[in-house]
């Protein structure tokens, strides 16, 4: 049952530091606008200073080209091969940081379309088609992942109404006789419901204690792995609020199990039977 | 404390448990019940517990109808109701006295209150001195006072027994015949469901008698006081 509660709040956490992940490269979003190679320097500042006077613009760099080689001779470590070009292949790059309020899916392309056709732009690239994809598919696994828990919780249900349901077998002469000297429904069934909610607890722990202990043993080699990639992506813990929850969570799902149980099986034992 | 008017009781379209019964108990009196085995004994002290309900007819607890008592409602009702069984349903998983306690501890007794009462059951059934042991180490008739203790530690101005002297010896059954006697006359009013002819002749008590479902001695409250 800890397993079965443990998987899905598992996949939550993952997808929510998948999600941080990309908020975080969302907001770093850049067009970058590569400017014919006939443009001269004069003519990329001018233009420089046009799309900066733009209201949608936050921040624009202009790449010379002359910086560029020199950036790209020491990142590819073609130096000299390098050499051997006549002339620089690389034209002014302008990096483009749009406004916190064009930074949605339609400004950017609206900034897109307006940067491309200035007459002086080669080409635009946004980075933003990779970023959609992941968008796409954490999207998608949330939701999967709530069915998943949809699934698993019914399970939870399931499992603890059955172990319920022996206690309430193992117990049927105690019920019967308490029934017979006059127990109410409620007295009767109050003790497995609190069976229920005990397991619940001790289910809400176990998957605490899997949870807490397979991040541990996954953080080390998550931490080497996004240090390969220099990313900052980290797998979060659960908080004090979210291990509460999940205790409480677990919980209700035993003492609901316990009472689908109680009610399917204990409302059937009549004092009727013995007397 | 208990009326029957007119009281039928029909399990199938054929088999017919009670037809047309009455009779009325007062307080304090103790009656037998008796007739052959199937004459409707049992279905009789059913309905007086609401385990079943009526056909037709009314039965009166207490001043109280049963007839269409909302199902939340049995539970007080049996409160008020002391039973004692054949096969005395006592559970061997505890004590002689959480036996005896059962029925004070569904009503939520603080337990200095529970544990005054028990003691003063078990001591009217001479078995205060086992309370601590389990019922599995009693012989029949202990057991079977640990059930009439059972049944009559909340004190109720009622008390069913069915057949409560069926499994023992003719000494130990007179035995519990003069606990009844002597709840009878603190007011209680006892009806025993028995077969046991020779013992209802003993006890020279009134006498209610039931053949195939019919009430064929014994209707008339004063007869036989």
């Amino acid at each position: 049952m800890g397993v079965a509660l443990a998987l899905p709040v598992a996949l939550l956490l993952v997808l929510m530091s998948l999600e941080g992940v990309s908020a975080g490269w969302e907001s770093g979003a850049r067009v970058t606008a590569y400017l014919k190679l006939d443009v001269g320097v004069d003519e990329a500042r001018g233009l420089l200073q046009e799309i900066e006077s733009d209201s949608r613009i936050s921040e624009v760099e202009l790449v010379e080209r002359d910086q560029a080689l020199a950036e790209f001779r020491i990142s590819s470590g073609l130096d000299e091969a390098l050499d051997f070009l006549q002339e620089n292949p690389l034209p002014h790059t302008l990096l483009i940081t749009p406004e916190d309020s064009a930074r949605t899916e339609a400004g950017v392309e609206g900034l897109v379309r307006y940067i491309q056709k200035m007459d002086s732009v080669e080409r635009v690239q946004v980075d933003l088609g990779w970023l959609q994809r992941l968008n796409a598919i954490t999207e998608m696994l949330s939701r999967a992942v709530w069915a998943l828990s949809v699934l698993l919780a019914a399970a939870v249900v399931l499992v603890i109404g059955n172990t319920v349901r022996l206690a309430i077998e193992n117990r049927r002469d105690e019920i019967l006789v308490a029934k017979l000297v006059g127990g109410t429904d409620s007295f009767v069934r109050r003790p497995f419901l609190y069976t229920g909610a005990w397991f619940g607890l001790g289910g809400g722990v176990v998957a605490f204690i899997l949870l807490e202990l397979s991040l541990w043993w996954l953080n080390g080699p998550i931490e080497r792995l996004a240090g390969l990639y220099r990313s900052d992506f980290s797998l979060a813990g659960l908080s004090f609020d979210g291990a509460f929850a999940l205790i409480i969570v677990a919980m209700v799902l035993g003492w609901l199990g316990a009472w689908v149980a109680v009610k399917r099986h204990m409302d059937d034992i009549d004092p009727g039977e013995i007397a | 404390m208990i009326e029957f008017r007119q009281v039928t009781k029909r399990y199938d379209s054929d088999h017919t448990a009670l037809r047309q019964v009455n009779f009325a108990l007062d307080r304090g009196e103790l009656a037998f019940l008796t007739g052959h085995s199937g004459a409707g004994k049992s279905t009789l002290l059913k309905l007086v517990m609401v385990m079943e309900r009526p056909s037709a007819g009314e039965v009166v607890v207490g001043g109280q109808l049963l007839n269409r008592l909302p199902r939340r409602q049995i539970p007080y009702i049996r409160r008020h109701i002391g039973v004692v069984f054949q096969n005395h349903q006592l559970l061997f998983d505890r004590t002689v006295f959480d036996n005896v306690a059962m029925p004070l501890e569904v009503t939520g007794a603080s337990p200095s209150d529970i544990g005054r009462r028990v003691r003063a059951a078990l001591d009217k059934v001479g078995l205060l001195s086992k309370e601590k042991m389990n019922p599995m180490q009693l012989s029949g008739g202990e057991q079977q006072r640990v059930g009439i203790a059972r049944a009559v530690v909340n004190k109720p101005p009622l008390l069913l027994a069915d057949e409560p002297t069926g499994n023992l010896d003719p000494e130990l059954s007179a035995d519990i015949m003069n606990l009844f006697g002597q709840f009878s006359q603190v007011g209680v009013t006892v009806l025993i469901a028995t077969h046991d002819i020779a013992l209802v002749n003993e006890m020279n008590r009134r006498t209610l008698t039931l053949d195939h479902g019919r009430l064929v001695a014994g209707g008339s409250p004063l007869m036989g006081v």
